[in-house]
């Protein structure tokens, strides 16, 4: 066996040896394994596309937080920490946390005692079919689109870094999600996401503790990243208060309005992906205790996402470029940070295991959007405007098969990414018009007895519709940047900030209107939907350290005391 | 989390762990043993990470291993 490890700049950017391979090899064993070993475990509709509902609160948790932790994930913001400094940090923490924390103890008891399998789902029951149906349709559509958008990405990462062909890496992730899906259902890839979890920590964290090593502690880091950048680079607030004194060009109000409370919100509430995990929860105070368990863990992802951006910015002899400079000079792009700090520190077998995680980690990410659109297909398209009268075992036979459909649409959306590269960014942005708006419609369903039906549809409608037309605005005359996200400077995620805050307004704003000029929805027809006139289960007599609520108070106190830390 | 009388999650996981930082630790080994060229040794090649977290790994996954393994959640 060859010892030798190259990062060059010709065909790939790190080379494997023998055991780099058997690692690989063995967590694609293990994953068919787990698909065959959980077949006999998804015979009805509830195990197959709820996971029996028999998840622990950390299992529910680690799932809800993987689901969004995958390779793209890892690598983009790894790359957004060299390119921006630290500020890629909110993304982490109010990015995520206080949405986390709102959506234990506020959302979910209506999530979980409305006994809904998904987010439309929950919208018929509040607002009825024409909402379910919007939201429905448009998720299901994206969330098929932005699998094959992430497997062709993955595969081009793959080809970068590894030299893999673009077909071999497409098709030997895509059948293999396919496969364990199909046979164990939610279950199987909820295991796979927990999997992962581990995967992602036990390959990645090394980069972090070796690089602090090399870099002589955190003090010495800042002094070399303020040397290299700015001292704007390690401060997440201190630059906040104008657009031109951070790299990021945003304005403080972006990340807390925008960011903190409405496109993290969004997510983390709304997007069924995530919140399928939670549904899948065996009682409601499993339910409550998964997200604040994600939120705990969130709040350490930046040791093993941004703190390798920010070594790779202090430490790595040559300077990052943006994608399309490395492109054309053969140079490395941001994105690149991640692989070359993993290559900068990791010999043989350890090199194999981070690049695992990265495989494991677009792996479930694939498979959750495809277990997502299977679900939302079966229970909120096909049963009800479909045909509504299959037996049981019908829907789990129709889930199986839309699980192989779902792959093979994302596959083909993968190559037809591959003939024309910039369907990649319309669909992209096409996902983000539907967050925003959701929450909207979702949290005034939850907290205001007076939303009715056609306040909730057109709320949802206008909301995702003013927020095409502003992406679609500044795509036709850029200037326009300066009044959808107050300023010319703003950067694109500047753009999504803003964007978000004002289609919220335009849902909570059309909603309230249409609502107060409707017949109110009797409260009798409210109950288990609507705080005010839902009887939430007390969680029981627990000591305080079993309860929710105390788990949430020490998370957001950790919360507060992280942003002070990194001010 | 079991499923039934089933395998738990956390035994795939220790298994995963295991054999992960056998073969880890057995390329560290290696290295040790036989070191590579000067110019082909990754930065802070002399503090053994390969060694030592591997033989973290498989530590942590055999203790799930063993207190997750079936035979143990049948009894």
């Amino acid at each position: 066996m060859t010892l030798a490890f190259v990062v060059s700049s010709s065909s790939s950017l790190v080379h494997l040896h023998p055991v780099d391979m058997v690692i690989i090899v063995f967590y694609f064993a293990l994953v068919l394994a787990i698909g065959f070993y959980l077949k006999g475990k998804a015979n009805t509709g509830e195990d197959f596309f709820m996971a029996g509902r028999e998840m622990t609160a950390w299992v529910a948790g680690l799932s809800f937080l993987s689901a969004n932790l995958g390779a793209l994930e890892l690598m983009g913001w790894a790359g957004s920490a060299y390119q921006y400094g630290i500020l890629a940090t909110h993304w982490y923490w109010i990015g995520a946390i206080p949405a986390m924390l709102f959506l234990a103890l506020v959302m979910m008891p209506f999530y979980y005692i409305s006994k809904t399998h998904s987010v439309p789902g929950y919208l018929k029951l509040r607002f009825g079919e024409p909402s379910r149906a919007l939201s429905a349709v448009s998720f299901a559509f994206m969330t098929v689109l932005m699998s094959g958008v992430n497997m062709f990405a993955m595969a081009k990462v793959m080809q970068i870094v590894l030299g893999w062909n673009l077909n071999f890496s497409i098709w030997v992730s895509s059948l293999t999600v396919a496969i364990y899906v199909t046979l164990g259902g939610l279950r199987s890839a909820i295991f796979n996401e927990v999997l992962q979890f581990f995967l992602i920590w036990a390959g990645a964290l090394l980069v972090p503790i070796l690089g602090l090593y090399e870099a002589g502690g955190w003090g010495n880091l800042k002094i070399l990243i303020t040397q290299r950048a700015s001292e704007q680079y390690v401060h997440m607030w201190a630059g906040l208060g104008s657009f031109t004194t951070n790299p990021m060009g945003i304005h403080w109000t972006g990340i807390v309005f925008g960011l903190g409370a409405v496109i993290s919100m969004g997510y983390w509430t709304t997007d069924f992906l995530v919140v399928q995990r939670l549904l899948a929860a065996k009682d409601m105070r499993s339910a409550e205790m998964a997200p604040i368990i994600g939120a705990g863990f969130k709040m350490i992802v930046p040791l093993i996402v941004i703190l390798p951006g920010l070594l790779g910015l202090g430490l790595l002899p040559e300077k990052l470029v943006p994608e399309s400079v490395a492109a054309a000079t053969g140079g490395h792009s941001y994105n690149d940070v991640l692989p070359l700090m993993l290559a900068r520190y990791c010999g043989p077998g350890l090199l194999g295991l981070g690049i695992t995680a990265l495989i494991a980690g677009f792996m479930s990410g694939m498979a959750g959007n495809v277990s997502a659109f299977t679900t939302v297909w079966t229970y909120d398209i096909y049963r009800p405007l479909i045909n509504s009268k299959g037996s049981d075992h019908h829907y789990v036979n129709m889930g199986r098969w839309t699980t192989v459909i779902g792959v093979l649409i994302s596959v083909g959306t993968a190559y037809l990414v591959m003939a024309s590269a910039s369907i990649m960014d319309y669909v992209q942005a096409l996902f983000s018009f539907f967050i925003a708006p959701l929450f909207g419609t979702v949290v005034l369903g939850m907290l205001w007895k007076r939303a009715t039906g056609p306040g909730g549809f057109w709320g949802l409608l206008c909301g995702t519709l003013s927020s095409i037309s502003m992406w679609a605005w500044v795509k036709v005359d850029p200037t326009a940047l300066r009044y959808v996200a107050l300023s010319p400077n703003a950067k694109a995620l500047a753009q999504d900030m803003y964007q978000a805050l004002w289609s919220f307004l335009v849902c909570v704003t059309v909603t309230v209107v249409v609502s107060l000029a409707t017949t109110p929805i009797p409260h009798s027809q409210l109950a288990g939907l609507v705080y005010g006139e839902t009887d939430i289960p007390k969680i029981g007599d627990v000591p305080l350290y079993q309860k929710p609520v105390f788990w949430a108070i020490v998370a957001a106190v950790v919360f507060v005391i992280l942003n002070i830390i990194f001010w | 989390m079991t499923t039934g009388r089933s395998v738990s999650i956390w035994f795939f996981i220790g298994l995963s762990l295991l054999v992960n930082g056998l073969l880890i630790l057995g390329a560290g080994l290696y290295e040790i043993a036989n070191p590579p060229a000067p110019e082909l040794q990754v930065v802070l090649f002399g503090l053994h990470a390969s060694a030592w977290w591997g033989g973290l790994l498989a530590l942590i996954g055999g203790f799930y291993c063993w207190h997750y393994a079936p035979s143990r959640a049948s009894e």
